[in-house]
């Protein structure tokens, strides 16, 4: 385990170019990692269940030389709606941000429904969220809800 | 594609997918219009063509459909069985439609999967009515219950209504109560322990305060109930014919039930009827299974006449 003691702007400052992202609910860390896909460029460090003032236990992911892009970040804000990005390049964070949770998800889930529509056809699904902590939001076509639990990311 | 139009405006041009698309207000003013379509047989439809795709069985809402759009003076085309259309030769929903709407003037859709009809609203420029996707939705079923409520009782807040049967799967008690959260009611859940309301409806009601207990026993609602709604437990959705076997007869309603909890209530079922209610209440006042069946005509022509955009002459 990490200890508290430790800098987290240290961390930021010693990655040269890539992505931190922090403030994961703890124990989503894989979770993000399967998202993020297993081919990295750089070196990936992932720290889990640390010590946060904010939040308890957090976890925090780095990504060498790999720039996140937003249909990651919208993913990943489904399964840790806190979590915070920090763009580095140069060891500088040039950008630094938290997804603002969406009204309406498309093309990021599949319908946990079997008999729903969009499980046949070719369309693009589309949830419209309902309740961000805890995540619910209702399929636009079968209209079940879905919740976070259930989410099956495309 | 059509255009999102604002929720509150009138209904010409629009779909009819789900109850979730309408609001208090809306509700009224259509209650209020479809009343006006009761014994209304003016040809005001003529040379309007509805396009009726049946790729699920059914007969009450087909048959009152078609007559709805003859008494109003226009004609029906379409299929009731999914086998005689393209579907069975590989064809999508979306593609189906794309071809249908050149022959039809309006789209009537009943499909098993949950879901069809908002995909082929959004297929077409023609405005589709949902007849029934899977176990979702049902809305002209939805508008005739309440119009029958509203023509018994005189309003549609502050009744005590008992839900009785099968909570589990009815997608017409789960529509309707959810469409009643508009309004200002005591609910009374009653069904056996394998067949209660699902918990994301239980969280509706809370969610939007609206009053209700849970119960297995019928007794258990209040004596001065105004509206009994009570529906069939469905064979088709039991996998294990012994669970089936357990339930299939937890509530016979008959007229010394409905005497013992006494007032003037009105008796309502969606049809058909098995045995949940015995035919010794059909003389009873306060049935009204068979008005619901008439107002579904009523209701049919009014959501007909308005989505095409024709108002009575």
């Amino acid at each position: 385990m990490v200890r508290q003691s430790e800098d987290p702007s240290i961390k930021v400052s010693a990655l040269a170019q890539g992505t931190v992202i922090d403030h994961l609910t703890a124990g989503s860390a894989l979770r993000v990692i399967e998202i993020l896909g297993i081919a990295f460029e750089g070196a990936v460090t992932i720290g889990m269940n640390l010590e946060s003032a904010k939040m308890g236990h957090k976890d925090i992911i780095k990504i060498e030389r790999r720039e996140i892009t937003p249909k990651e970040v919208a993913k990943i804000a489904l399964v840790s709606p806190k979590a915070t990005f920090s763009i580095i390049r140069e060891y500088q964070v040039v950008e630094k941000f938290s997804p603002t949770p969406p009204r309406v998800i498309e093309g990021l889930l599949r319908c946990k429904n079997p008999s729903c529509i969009s499980r046949e056809e070719r369309v693009t699904t589309k949830f419209i969220v309902m309740r961000m902590d805890p995540l619910a939001m209702r399929c636009h076509y079968c209209e079940r809800t879905l919740r976070k639990e259930e989410i099956d990311l495309l | 594609m059509k255009a999102d139009r604002p929720m509150g405006t009138a209904l010409a041009g629009r779909d009819m997918i789900s109850m979730r698309d309408y609001g208090r207000e809306e509700l009224l003013a259509f209650l209020d219009e479809a009343a006006a379509f009761e014994d209304y047989q003016q040809p005001i439809l003529a040379g309007r063509v509805l396009g009726s795709l049946f790729f699920e069985p059914s007969t009450r809402t087909q048959l009152s459909f078609s007559s709805a759009m003859q008494r109003l003076g226009g004609s029906t085309i379409g299929f009731s069985d999914a086998r005689v259309s393209s579907t069975s030769k590989g064809e999508s929903l979306s593609d189906t439609i794309r071809v249908v709407e050149n022959y039809c003037d309006i789209i009537l859709i009943r499909h098993p999967r949950e879901g069809a009809a908002r995909l082929a609203a959004e297929s077409t420029d023609l405005p589709v009515i949902n007849a029934g996707d899977g176990t979702n939705q049902h809305p002209s079923q939805t508008l005739l219950d309440l119009y029958t409520i509203r023509q018994t009782r005189g309003r549609l807040d502050n009744l005590k209504i008992a839900f009785i049967g099968d909570l589990k799967y009815s997608r017409t008690v789960h529509s309707l109560i959810e469409t009643l959260t508009h309004f200002d009611n005591r609910l009374y859940l009653v069904s056996p322990a394998s067949l209660r309301m699902p918990a994301e409806f239980i969280e509706d009601l809370e969610d939007r305060g609206t009053e209700y207990s849970e119960d297995e026993d019928f007794f258990s609602i209040a004596s001065d109930v105004d509206v009994l709604y009570t529906t069939r437990i469905q064979q088709e959705r039991f996998p294990d014919p012994i669970e089936y076997e357990k339930v299939k007869d937890a509530y016979h309603i008959d007229r010394a039930a409905v005497e013992k909890i006494g007032g003037n209530v009105t008796i309502m079922h969606p049809l058909p009827r098995v045995n949940e209610i015995s035919t010794d209440l059909d003389s009873h006042p306060g049935a009204a299974y068979f008005a619901q069946a008439k107002n579904g005509l009523t209701v049919r022509k009014a959501i007909l006449s308005q989505l095409l955009g024709v108002s009575r002459g």
